[in-house]
């Protein structure tokens, strides 16, 4: 009896309904692969056309070729580019890293007179379009007599990492479990030793993140970058002035080879942080 | 006395340096906002005059690409709104283990520099690329319709730009929702579309909150995304203030503008908050 009823029961539901009960039940799952996919085309596309053999103008695709990977300064201008984006990220990463890092100590962890008025002025940079910011302090260097170029460029990154660099260690700092702390001065530790050895290196994967978020913001900002850097050229601004008669294919292979560097360092830190946690 | 100084002595060397170049700045830019040429000086040579004028002249002259400015900003973050919210809903009650690798994946087409991918969009909707000749095939664009150099590649440049900011906070405020909380709703008889308006969505507030303002405020100061998807008749408000700064050297009324800008972002951020009535944002 019950035999006959499975029988009966299973070959009824027609193919389009079963298709459309799939549909249904993962509708979300397929909008996440359209989403994805949509977020990914144009890294897609800039990652073939760094294949493209198109000489100087990378528009229509004409071959197949290696040369592009095997000679990233095959267009000199690019490497130089490159370069002054990488030594500015850095100066301007540790910077703001240590100045930010300090700040979010003090609001984290300090009740102080002044501190909504401290959170507020944390939060105005990010509020601030960029180029308000990259304006005005193009017209303070103009008014002090200071030329635009690699240091002015590297304190107008500073100031847009800083706030960022805030948010990221304070959220971190938050999420500490102050019985920690409180343990640690308990087992006669003084203030600066439990600071030393149990709150920095609890804080101190917010403080790797915020770098690497700031590395990132400094190296990819070109608006800022554009009103303070004079006629010191970065690898957004190679990019931005070359696009209107085409750019170098090397500009590609540099644009994928970030792309696959930081998604290695992002997956190595993730799998480090796994490997803690077990 | 050392507890209490502690904090301010941890601030001093970052708000110093905030006070210098980014306070310092912005009213040095009040300033040049109301200075007018100095009579027979030379490109760029401006006085103080207290010419309060200036900013109507500044607004009546370009208000047009300020219009533009506010609007191309709320479409982008109406779209990106639409298009994250399913996406970060997904990655944090459907994801199951992958849910890290997902995060990931949305923040990692920033790595490929925004300017090569915006370029990367002019040249896949462009001419030579797929999608206009295969949208032509099926007729469902005519012959002579383009898609780049249009309103339309603008916003959709804005929204693909600023898609990550949005995704991000919501998915932080969709994920810390209980999914108990869920079950409830559906235990006392709500369907899932009720769920979603009295339970979800509320809940999720201060990511839509955050995602809006992370992705407004940007968009509306944007002027890459027009300059190189757009023509001359999308130019918006960062547009202007960049040709008045570098080609046509007239800083007063990019001052001026700059400043409108900022004001009128801060108050309708301000209105916006007030509003949604989310407290703790930062």
């Amino acid at each position: 009896m019950s035999q006959k009823i499975k029988d009966a029961t299973i070959p009824t539901i027609p193919i389009g309904a079963r298709i459309q009960r799939w549909v249904g039940r993962n509708l979300l799952k397929i909008y996440a692969f359209i989403a994805f996919t949509y977020l990914f085309i144009p890294v897609a596309y800039t990652f073939a056309f760094s294949f493209n053999d198109s000489g100087k103008s990378n528009l229509i695709w004409k071959g197949f070729t290696l040369n592009n990977w095997k000679n990233p300064c095959g267009a000199p201008e690019v490497c130089n580019a490159l370069g002054n984006s990488i030594k500015i990220g850095l100066i301007a990463t540790i910077f703001s890293t240590i100045l930010g890092t300090m700040i979010a100590f003090a609001i984290g962890r300090h009740k102080f007179k002044g501190r909504s008025t401290s959170n507020l002025l944390i939060f105005l940079p990010m509020a601030t379009p960029e180029i308000v910011m990259g304006a005005s302090l193009l017209s303070l260097f103009l008014v002090l007599g200071i030329n635009p170029g690699f240091w002015p460029t590297v304190i107008a990154h500073v100031v847009f990492c800083i706030s960022f660099v805030v948010v990221t260690v304070k959220a971190r700092i938050a999420s500490l479990d102050p019985r920690l702390e409180q343990a640690a001065m308990d087992l006669y530790a003084n203030e600066f030793e439990t600071f030393r050895r149990v709150t920095l290196p609890l804080v101190a994967p917010g403080i790797a993140g915020a770098a690497l978020l700031a590395f990132s913001l400094s190296f990819d900002d070109f608006i800022i970058t554009n009103f303070n850097s004079g006629t010191l050229t970065t690898f957004p601004k190679f990019v931005y002035v070359s696009a209107a008669r085409g750019i170098p294919a090397q500009a590609n292979v540099i644009g994928s080879a970030m792309f696959f560097l930081a998604l290695a360092i992002v997956i190595v830190g993730q799998l480090a942080n796994r490997r803690k946690v077990r | 006395m050392r507890k209490i100084r502690t904090p301010y002595l941890l601030l001093l060397p970052g708000f110093g340096f905030l006070f210098t170049f980014f306070i310092l700045p912005i009213i040095n830019l009040a300033q040049t906002s109301t200075q007018t040429k100095i009579v027979g000086g030379d490109t760029g040579q401006y006085e103080q005059t207290l010419r309060f004028a200036n900013y109507l002249d500044a607004f009546v002259e370009n208000k047009e690409q300020f219009g533009r400015s506010f609007l191309y900003a709320l479409l982008a973050t109406v779209l990106a709104l639409a298009i994250a919210y399913p996406l970060a809903y997904a990655i944090a009650f459907k994801s199951g283990k992958y849910k890290n690798v997902l995060l990931v994946l949305v923040v990692a087409p920033f790595f490929t520099s925004f300017l090569l991918r915006t370029i990367a969009w002019k040249q896949i909707l462009g001419e030579e690329g797929f999608v206009v000749p295969t949208l032509r095939t099926f007729g469902i664009i005519s012959e002579s319709t383009t898609l780049t150099s249009t309103s339309f590649a603008v916003v959709m440049g804005m929204t693909y730009n600023f898609l990550p900011f949005m995704t991000l906070p919501l998915f932080a405020s969709i994920d810390r929702i209980d999914p108990r909380t869920l079950e409830a709703s559906g235990d006392l008889y709500a369907n899932g579309y009720t769920t979603f308006r009295k339970v979800t969505l509320p809940l999720s507030m201060p990511g839509v909150v955050a995602g809006t303002l992370l992705t407004f405020i940007p968009a509306a100061g944007d002027y890459v995304n027009a300059a190189i998807l757009g023509n001359p008749n999308t130019k918006m408000l960062g547009n202007v203030i960049e040709s008045r700064y570098f080609k046509i050297v007239d800083y007063p009324t990019a001052a001026a503008l700059s400043f409108t800008l900022m004001a009128a972002i801060l108050i309708l951020v301000t209105l916006y908050i007030r509003k949604a009535g989310t407290e703790e944002l930062v």
